[in-house]
This record gives structure tokens, sequence and C-alpha cells, in this order.
């Protein structure tokens, strides 16, 4: 399938050089995560918490900022390069715009892992028993992915493989809710779910971030390869690559990527379809630069969607990952309507 | 041998699509690889390519079998060129020539003055240097299979393996491709070509391998392999000859009486 954005610069000879690119992507980012740290409900003197914090100093300001915004403005950061890497390693891998890292079923269980771990109370009993849930149900996703799919198995089984895996790990979570045993557990179930950044503390962030590191050095190593794959399977093969092992390194880098990050902010939906498809023209539609750009504009978004979640009058606050579905959602009504035409 | 396969059987589970094959190349050889639809010619071709395991028999190039080669160095010596040209982002044709040079790419490297001179090789010789700064969405579809050419030209290996690169070409590319590869092929590489024009068949190629019944019907010099009879075992049409400067072409003209009744 040959899918360009409507607006390709690339038509038009306006491609930017890819170190400019990824440079200019690199400041958004920190600009926004300065701008997450900086605006809150508290106001805040953002170079005084500082000053303290390095000091060590335990004043209000330090614990708004490392309580409260910092593990906000990190796990933005690391949640959205997450959510980017892997959906333009999804979309690379299926060779489809369409494409999403939840497609593979771990963002699903991970879900399921951590509602799990409310059903049985023990949220409350343990801090970091949530985000061990949610990794617990990624990996037992992956392994199944890995025993369903094989190494020798093609595209279409593992899309079939992720599919059936995202069926059961959503049918067990509404199970879950079915069964649960009062209301205001199946409220906090539900709130969860429906994704979020706010009061998750900076044990979470270390926890998810080496797991994260792997996952991205994983799926950014696979970028000749997806590259190779824009020829399809065949040629790709015959330009030395292993499409089985391609095939496992990339399971393994959502999992370990996405899953991290679902099992500590809930799902947070689009940003991992729309980040590489608006950013695919840019790179020239090379799946392989498309990674690391795609990483960082994950990463804006998903600061810019919390910072506006902050900004918005509306309390209690919308959850981020309602907001990302608000905004994604349209976008895909476009992405189809294009396709629509494209195939006319 | 810079290819040798012996005792080559290809099947899908109880059916036998090939049984017994036995092939070699030369370097400076151009091969057709000629048969009815669904005689094997892909298949064989992509077993060639070390893409797909044979059922029984064994491939070596240039003595050596694949796994004593390894996938890398043989992704340097093979390059292929698959039937239909899929495209799967509309990239520009200068990037998607330069996927040629992957096979020799050095991690967190750019390409280097070769892989440089290798990519404007390639695209001077498959005559699509002008579409350069086009993307692949803004090509006709002969353009498009030029430039698919000239990725698999961009590997500089020492034998080019290409499924029906002229299907979708008009006379005088099909002319320039055939000669191109005839080009390559005098620069001492060897060329495996499947096609399905005996015309151009005949006239390029060295030596022709007629697959049909589950294996090869005859092989050789064309004028030994194209044969009234040969032609009508094989494809069930009859066919018209003539010569040209010296040169012999035949037509494929209609159904032969065998044939008549036939579904291929």
């Amino acid at each position: 399938m040959m899918c360009a954005s409507a607006v390709d610069p690339v038509r038009h000879g306006r491609v930017p050089p890819y170190s400019v690119l990824v440079a200019g992507l690199a400041i958004l980012v920190v600009i926004l995560m300065g701008a997450s740290l900086a605006i809150g409900y508290a106001p805040l003197d953002l170079v005084q918490a500082f000053r303290d914090v390095l000091k060590g100093e335990k004043t209000l300001a330090t614990l708004v900022l490392t309580e409260l915004r910092l593990p906000r403005a990190l796990l933005g950061c690391f949640v959205g390069l997450s959510l980017g890497i892997s959906g333009a390693a999804m979309q690379g891998l299926l060779r489809n715009p369409l494409a999403e890292p939840g497609i593979i079923g771990v963002s699903g269980a991970a879900a399921f892992g951590a509602v799990t771990v409310f059903y049985f109370g023990l949220a409350g009993a343990l801090s970091l028993a949530l985000p061990l849930g949610g990794i617990a149900g990624a990996a037992a996703a992956t392994f199944l992915l890995y025993g369903l799919s094989g190494r020798g198995a093609g595209t279409m089984t593992l899309i079939l493989a992720g599919v059936a895996i995202n069926s059961f790990a959503g049918a067990l979570t509404s199970l879950a809710l079915n069964l649960s045993p009062n209301p205001y557990a199946v409220t906090e179930i539900v709130f969860w779910l429906l994704g979020s950044l706010a009061d998750r503390s900076l044990p979470y962030v270390w926890l998810i971030l080496p797991l994260m590191i792997i996952g991205w050095g994983l799926l950014l190593v696979s970028g000749p390869a997806l590259d190779g794959l824009t020829l399809g399977e065949d040629t790709a093969k015959s330009l030395g690559f292993d499409l089985g092992r391609l095939r496992l390194q990339l399971i393994a880098g959502t999992a370990l990527a996405v899953g991290s990050a679902v099992a500590v902010t809930g799902a947070i939906a689009f940003v991992g379809l729309v980040v590489p498809h608006l950013l695919r023209p840019l790179v020239a539609h090379r799946p392989g630069r498309l990674l690391l750009v795609s990483g960082l504009g994950g990463a804006a978004l998903t600061l810019a969607a919390d910072i506006t979640v902050r900004l918005l009058p509306i309390r209690p606050e919308l959850k981020l990952g309602v907001v990302t579905a608000i905004i994604g959602a349209p976008f895909l009504f476009g992405l189809i309507y294009r396709l629509r035409e494209e195939e006319a | 041998m810079e290819i040798e396969a012996q005792g080559i059987a290809i099947r899908f589970g109880p059916v036998a699509l090939l049984e017994g094959v036995d092939l070699a190349m030369r370097g400076g050889e151009m091969v057709g690889l000629i048969g009815p639809n669904g005689s094997g010619k892909t298949t064989l071709l992509r077993v060639l390519a070390n893409l797909r395991a044979p059922e029984a028999g064994r491939v070596h190039y240039a003595g050596r079998t694949a796994a004593e080669i390894g996938t890398r160095e043989l992704s340097r010596q093979i390059a292929y060129l698959a039937q239909g040209g899929a495209v799967h982002w509309p990239m520009r044709v200068e990037t998607l020539v330069a996927l040629g040079r992957l096979p020799h790419r050095r991690p967190f490297q750019g390409h280097d003055a070769a892989d440089r001179h290798a990519i404007e090789r390639a695209m001077t010789a498959a005559d699509v240097a002008y579409l350069r700064t086009r993307t692949m969405g803004q090509i006709s579809g002969g353009e498009r299979l030029r430039v698919l050419l000239a990725r698999a030209l961009a590997v500089d290996a020492r034998v080019l393996l290409a499924d029906e690169p002229i299907a979708a070409l008009d006379p005088l590319h099909q002319l320039q491709v055939m000669e191109l590869l005839r080009m390559i092929a005098s620069e001492g590489r060897g060329v495996i070509v499947v096609l399905h024009d005996l015309a151009l068949a005949t006239r390029f190629c060295d030596r022709l391998i007629l697959l049909a019944r589950g294996g090869i019907l005859v092989e050789g010099a064309p004028a030994h392999v194209l044969t009234d009879a040969h032609v009508a075992e094989a494809y069930g049409v009859e066919v018209v000859r003539g010569e040209r400067d010296g040169v012999p072409f035949l037509l494929p003209w209609k159904p032969s009486a065998q044939s008549e009744g036939d579904v291929p």
C-alpha cells in the first residue's frame, strides 16, 4: 500500500536535513518538559524549587517538583517516546500506515495485568504492585505471542495473534469489571484504564525506565531492516535481513517500551498511530529514519496533550487518554478519507 | 560455477511443483528461465536466491553453500529483483536505489564514495538518473520497474537474479533492459532472468532453461530449446519464425493442434 500525506514536502523537495529535524524535535521536547514542570495547579517558583532540591532541602516547592511535576514530565516524555518509536516500528514492519503499537496485544494485556492488581486490592498494599502487574501482563502477552506466531510465522499470523490476545485481554478486563466486588473498585479501574500521567511517583519512573531503554534500543537498531522491507519481504531477505529475527526483535522492543508505559499510565490512544504518520513525509518516507523522529514527536505530543489537560478549565481533570483519543480519532477519519480518495 | 543447483525438489504439501532439477550458471553468462505460468520459474528463482529452502537438493554459490557463506556475505554476492515491484512507501527514487547498498552497510555510518559511485552507476545504467528527486508515486509503471532494476544493480553483486524485469515495459524499454542485462553479463557477472517473451529470450540469452511438466523439459542454446516441438509441448502454441540481421526470432502464433480443448 502506498500512502502519502496530502501535504507531502518530499514531493516539493522540502525535506529538512535529518539532523536538523532531530535537533529541532529534541529542543521542542526539552521546551515542553520545561513547560510541563512549570505549569500546574499550585504556583511554583521553578528556579527556587530546583535550588532547594540541589541543596537537599525539603520544602513544599521541592515536594511539588519531585513528587508531582517531575514524574509527570518524565513520564510524558518517556511514554510518548515509547509510543512514537513503537508506532513507527509497527507501521514499518507491517508496511501499513494504520498500524499502531497496540496491534500486537501487549497494551491490552498490560492493562489487564494492572486491572488484576486493582481487582485483588493489591494496589494500595504495595506501591509498585500496579506497574509490576502491568509489566507481568505485557510479558505474558509477549510469550503468548511468540508461542502463537513462532519464529517462522508471517506478518498476517502476527497480526491475527495480536488481535486474538487483544480480544482475550479485553474480555478478561471486562470480566474483572463484571465481577468487581464494589462500585468504587469499578470506578477506580475504569478511571485508570482511561490513561493519565497524573499522580504517578518517581519510583514508577525508575521502575520502567530500564525496560523502556532496552525496548528503545531494540527498536532503533531495526532501522536498516525496516528500510529494506519497503521493497517487500523477499527483497528485504535478499538484502541480508533475517525477518524472523526482526519480528522477534520488534515484538520484544514494543512489549518492553509500550508494555511498561501502559503498566504505569494506562492506555494512551492514537499517539503511536498519528505521530509516525504525520512525520513520515519529513523523513522522505524512510521507515528507519522515522523511528527516532517519531519517538521525539510522540514525546512532544504527549507532553503537549498533558499540559493542555492541566490548562483546560475542566475539573476533575480530563484523562490524557481521553484527550489524545479526541484529537486522534478525527485525524483517523481524515486518514481514511485520504486512503479512500487514493484508492478511487 | 557461480551457481550450481543439484536435485532441487519443490513441493507444496503433497503437490510436487518441480522434481530433480539440476542447473548451473557460469560468470559472464546470461541464462533465461522460461516456461508456462505455474511451471515453477519464480519459485525456482527464489530457491536460487536462498529465499526459500527446497524440499530436496542443494544450491552452491561458487562451490559453497549459503550456510557456509553467511547471509550477509551472500546478500552482497546475489542481487534479487522480485516480480511485480512492490514499493510500500513513496520514497524518492534516489533513496530507493540506495537501498541496494544495505548489504554493504556499516553500523552508524552513511554512504561512502564506493556506495555513491555504485548508486550513480546503477541509476545511469537503468536510465533513471533524471528521476532521482521524484517519488515512487510520481513515476510511471515502466519507470518504476527500471528504478527497481537500478536498486538491484546498486548491490554490485556477482550474480543478478531477475524475475520478469520487462513484464510491464514498452518495447523500447524492454530492449534497453535486455541490452543492459546483456552488458552486465559481458562484465563477467552471471544473470538469470525469468522471461515470458520468447523472441527476446532467443535474442539476448546465451542459454535457456525451459521448465514444464514438473522439471526441466530442455535446456541449452536458444535454437536447441525453442524448437517447434518443445514450444508446443511446454506452451501449447505454434510459432512463426523469421530472421533479421542473421538473428533468428520467433513469435507465438496460435494454439497448437494438440493443445486445443486443453485448459492450461
